[in-house]
């Protein structure tokens, strides 16, 4: 579904993305792990073309985006719903009409088909009769929900995930967990969550990605992973800060 | 030296680039379907909101002027010839440039800043991941929205200063209205009327342009997004008084015939 070849990237002097490789198959799901700085954003936007790459390519359901027009890209991209690390709401606009743009800007123009398709994704997610609410009025975990809910009302083959539950409390964190297992299990959805909470990584990922430096340091099963001797992975995973790394 | 050759640099860049999406928005214009309430917003938020700040403008720069003027031409007994001064300055300039600096400062201000905010916070990407072209759903109806009530300002700013100094020369400075208003219809001409409309159309363009350009393209954070919102106002206006030199020198040969 998603190929990555020899991508690299970098801003300025500062390379983020240093010749990574990777496949995703359709239906997998798949978590990519990394301290914070390693480029995780960077490169989830990669993958659904929001960010051209200095080198390497991207595949899509065998259409490289590297090259391609932003009016290209628009057309690759009705495949994605992607969640952003601040929510990315628009504050314009209402939870509802957030949540329907997707659907009116593919030209559904039906209202009550959109209502209902509202409805029931804000169900979903626990929020149901927000519909009228401005995202400025919603709470840090109920924007992620809202966001969370517009990613994948239009029913989306790949669905993208950045930090979905960091700065969220513990019993807000576990619910977006499960409505996000629970979304890939209704829809057999692509998923890619990019995350630091282990807890997030160990129940939606099947496979594990671990970005070090800039690339992939290990690329394997969730059973491997999180059994791994290797010291760095394990150092990671436990989240034990070598303190030689801590400066004050 | 370099310090000049860099400005000359940036400037021909930063002109270079909002010509570039003036002709994205063209082509847009042309290929997408219009969102007809993002557009009404629009022009509620970029016209009707700006009707008063266009009304104060033109009363007091009308009445200004023309006592001003009187003061000059009394000196040499041609009185009722302030209002025609009056009606050429403001049809042909001060009309349109008055709307444009007051439009530049209200409206580009509130484009800029508003885009700049949804670039830092992420929600052009959001939309872009939706199946939208910024340019399509925020820079195309900014972009008509301007370019509608500009006109429709400026006329609304030439009403209110020549009243205004109508009103001004009869009521305080004790002039015939009456010879005043006939001088003006007699040296008033369409030519006046249609480089005024023209440029408040061209002034609309850039505004918004220039607006729109700096929002989808300021750097992050709040101190980003300040900076994008003072360079528009400066740029927008700057671009106005430059641009009106050059439009007066090009369209008074051509609508010298009307
Ligand atoms: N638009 C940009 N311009 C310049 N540098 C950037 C830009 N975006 C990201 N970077 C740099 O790229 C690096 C990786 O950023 P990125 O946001 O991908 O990190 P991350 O892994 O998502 O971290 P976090 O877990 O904190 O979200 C950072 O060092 C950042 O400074
Ligand atoms: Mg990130």
């Amino acid at each position: 579904m998603i190929e990555v070849e020899n991508l690299s990237k970098s801003f300025g002097s500062h390379l983020v993305l240093d010749q990574i490789g990777f496949e995703v198959d359709e239906g997998e799901s798949i978590a990519i792990i990394g301290r914070s700085g390693t480029g995780k954003s960077v490169l989830i936007k990669h993958l659904i073309g929001l960010m051209s790459p200095d080198s390497g390519i991207v595949k899509v359901g065998g259409q490289n985006l590297v090259g391609m027009s932003e009016r290209e890209l628009l057309l690759v991209r009705q495949k994605f719903g992607m969640l952003f690390q601040g929510a990315a709401l628009f504050d314009s606009l209402n939870v509802a009409e957030n949540i329907a743009f997707p659907l009116r800007r593919t030209g559904c123009s039906d209202e009550s088909e959109i209502n209902r398709r509202v409805d029931e994704v804000l169900n979903l997610v626990e929020l149901a009769g927000t519909n009228l609410k401005m995202p400025s009025e919603l709470s840090g975990g109920m924007q992620k929900r809202v966001g969370l809910a517009r990613a994948i009302v239009h029913r989306p083959q790949i669905i993208l995930y950045d930090e979905p539950t960091t700065g969220l409390d513990p019993i807000v964190s576990d619910s977006i967990d499960q409505l996000m297992m629970r979304v890939r299990d209704k829809y057999q959805i692509t998923s890619i969550v990019v995350t630091h909470d282990m807890r997030c990584a160990r129940r939606l990922g099947q496979r594990v990605i671990y970005l070090r430096e800039g690339q992939v340091y290990l690329d394997a099963s969730a059973g491997e992973v999180f059994n791994s001797q290797d010291a760095l992975v394990k150092q990671f995973i436990r989240g034990e800060a070598n303190l030689k790394e801590v400066n004050f | 030296m370099k310090a000049a050759e860099g400005v000359v640099k940036k400037f021909s860049i930063g002109v270079g680039r909002v010509a570039l999406l003036a002709c994205e928005v063209v082509r847009s214009l042309y290929t997408t379907r219009i969102d007809w309430a993002e557009l009404l917003k629009q022009i509620n938020f970029i016209g009707v909101r700006s009707v008063f700040v266009v009304l104060t403008t033109g009363a007091s720069t009308g009445m200004v002027f023309c006592a001003q003027t009187l003061y000059q031409l009394h000196k040499v007994k041609m009185d009722s010839a302030a209002l025609s001064v009056v009606g050429i300055a403001m049809t042909g300039d001060l009309g349109p440039v008055l709307a444009g600096l007051m439009v530049a400062g209200r409206v580009g201000a509130g484009i800029t800043a508003e885009l700049g905010t949804m670039r830092v916070t992420e929600q052009i990407d959001a939309m872009r991941t939706m199946s939208t072209h910024p340019i399509d759903y925020l820079v195309v109806p900014r972009f008509i929205a301007t370019v509608l009530a500009m006109p429709l300002l400026t006329i609304l700013a030439w009403v209110v200063g020549i009243f205004a100094a109508y009103v001004l020369l009869g009521s305080v400075l004790g002039v015939d209205q009456a010879s005043s208003l006939k001088h003006m219809y007699y040296y008033t001409d369409t030519g006046d009327v249609l480089m005024g409309l023209i440029k408040a159309l061209v002034f609309g363009a850039l505004i918004s342009l220039i607006s729109c350009y700096r929002g989808l393209n300021c750097d992050k954070g709040a101190e980003g997004v300040g900076k994008a919102t003072n360079e528009a106002v400066v740029q927008s206006c700057i671009s106005i008084l430059v641009s009106n030199f050059f439009l007066t020198l090009l369209l008074r040969p051509i609508l010298k015939s009307f």
